[in-house]
């Protein structure tokens, strides 16, 4: 029975898992390492990086500042409508990709709220930077959040309140007492916030308009070389992705350890 | 007494204190309505700009019923497969040792952390026919590249994590003395796990079954590359939309996704009672 199970489930997650991840790194290298290489360092997919790297710099700091606030707030103190608060905050996790692009498009567009005004002042926001970072900000705005409010509630309010009582500020208290307890969690937090903004496919290909060299992030640029058959390329800056993924699962592990060392609390959910 | 007294005063001064409510309530309710809310409402607000026949006739149009029908069976069965193998895996990661059990424990979430383009053209490139699978299953007369099976195959992928996920903790909690009880009394294996294991686990079972199903649902990026995207065969849902959008069919478009939202907080409302469910069984257990 023992051997049968773990072969069973070895088994599915060899097909579903394991092969997969090996199939992006070997299609990437079918044509040998220069192809590989030649294919990163292409201006197109030099710029898709670049531009993916700018993106998770301006989301995930924002988001990161949020998730401080919001669970600062909801784990520090009693308030009515915390429930609500907490519902409408996963809320970008259970909306489709695709949706959280359109309801950018929704506003900025030609025919959106305020697309006739930025038009007349000639700002740019849909198949735009701005666009892209808006969308990103969407589908990666629960992740910090819903790691630090959890975290946070179980630590309680003790440690701050015996510095406030001894006189230190507010900030020096969030800074010198709350931030060491909770960087673990933080860090948590910001890694799977940045492997999403960097991942981000379905939002971003809404709202960036495909513009070579322009509004392309690896995703897109991914897509791009996949529908024009130019497959080695496309799998060579998909495992650029890959290997972001590989590094976040690892590092997460890491930390994982490291909350287990450090606090022990009760077994983690995720989704 | 006294005792007493003063730890309700040190309670009270206590949460006068603590500073910084307004402005990081204040902040996050901030945050929230201009990134998440006022977002969404467009969508809703774009529809009332339709009138009902119109956005009757959208929403019941021949294609897009069939892409419902696509995406809600492709996802349901997707979830289905990650509950019967979901709940193998968390099995063997909980009660079994075996050499690599922390690497492939780690590795359960990588359809977590690999972008969902990536996922696409590495099924698809996997299951066409000269892939590494497809080559084998073609002579058998099993399509999956792009056929509703691929779909399948995706939704599966995507979905993995979830069941595994919520199963794992609660296995762990299980208490093994009722199963060495229910043994002892000469229940069978069989029985032993229908009666005892598989209640405990149950309302995880179905949390797990949910989250992958929604999340399905909603799915875009692993999709499109192994669907093939066939109008009445294998259209999913978020495509439509997306095709909607390439059309400037703007309210065509919204129409549909208003369908989708209303489905995803569905599910989230069932999700949050389902999670609930799981919590007072964890507390009923301990008291």
């Amino acid at each position: 029975m023992r051997v049968l199970l773990i072969g069973i489930a070895l088994l599915f997650l060899t097909l579903f898992l394991f092969v997969p991840l090996l199939a992006v790194f070997a299609e990437a290298l079918k044509k040998g390492w220069d192809t590989y290489v030649a294919a990163i360092i292409e201006p197109d997919a030099w710029s898709a990086i670049k531009l993916t790297l700018l993106t998770a710099v301006i989301a995930v700091p924002l988001n990161l500042v949020f998730g401080v606030a919001a669970a600062w707030s909801i784990a520090k103190f009693e308030f009515r409508g915390k429930n609500i608060l907490l519902t409408l905050i996963d809320l970008p996790f259970s909306v489709s990709p695709v949706i959280s692009g359109l309801i950018y498009v929704l506003i900025f567009g030609a025919q959106g709220w305020i697309g006739p005004w930025l038009r007349d002042h000639d700002i740019k926001i849909l198949f735009a930077v701005p666009g892209i970072v808006l969308a990103t900000v969407f589908v990666t705005f629960p992740f910090v959040a819903r790691e630090l409010i959890p975290l946070m509630q179980s630590q309680g309010n003790e440690e701050e309140e015996a510095a406030l009582v001894l006189g230190a500020s507010g900030w020096k208290t969030f800074w010198h007492v709350t931030l060491p307890n909770i960087k673990w969690g933080l860090l948590y937090g910001v890694i799977l916030c940045n492997a999403r903004a960097m991942g981000e496919f379905g939002a971003v290909s809404v709202v960036s308009g495909h513009i070579r060299g322009e509004t392309n992030t690896i995703p897109l640029q991914v897509e791009i070389l996949y529908n024009e058959y130019n497959f080695s390329a496309a799998f060579a800056v998909a495992s650029l992705l890959a290997l972001l993924a590989l590094v976040t699962l690892a590092l997460k592990s890491f930390i994982e350890w490291r909350l287990h060392e450090t606090t022990p609390q009760p077994s983690r959910q995720e989704h | 007494m006294h005792a007493a007294v003063t730890e309700i005063n040190h309670k009270k001064a206590a949460s006068r204190v603590m500073p910084g409510f307004n402005l990081s309530l204040g902040f996050t309710v901030f945050y929230l309505g201009l990134i998440v809310l006022i977002p969404l409402s467009a969508v809703f607000l774009k529809t009332f700009t339709m009138t009902w026949d119109a956005f009757w006739a959208t929403v019941t149009s021949e294609r897009v019923v069939a892409s419902y029908k696509l995406s809600f069976g492709a996802s349901l069965l997707g979830a289905t497969i990650n509950v019967v193998f979901g709940g193998i895996v968390a099995w063997v990661l909980v009660r079994y040792r075996f050499p690599g059990k922390k690497l492939i424990d780690a590795l359960v979430d990588l359809p977590f952390a690999l972008p969902t383009a990536v996922a696409g053209i590495a099924l698809t490139a996997l299951y066409s026919s000269n892939g590494w699978l497809g080559r084998y299953l073609e002579p058998l007369g099993i399509k999956v590249a792009f056929t509703p099976l691929g779909v399948i195959v995706a939704l599966t992928f995507i979905g993995l994590p979830f069941v595994v996920r919520t199963v794992q903790p609660v296995l762990e909690d299980v208490e093994r003395e009722l199963e060495e009880a229910a043994a002892s009394l000469g229940a069978t294996r069989l029985q032993t796990f229908l009666r005892v294991v598989l209640p405990t686990i149950l309302p995880a079972l179905l949390t797990g079954f949910a989250l992958a199903f929604a999340r399905a649902t909603g799915e875009y990026g692993s999709v499109i590359f192994i669907a093939g995207n066939m109008p009445m065969v294998s259209e999913i849902t978020p495509l439509f939309i997306v095709t909607k959008l390439e059309q400037y069919d703007y309210a065509g478009a919204t129409a549909i996704a208003v369908v989708m939202l209303l489905a995803s907080f569905t599910l989230l409302l069932t999700i949050n009672l389902l999670q609930a469910w799981v919590r007072n069984r964890g507390r009923a257990k301990k008291v």
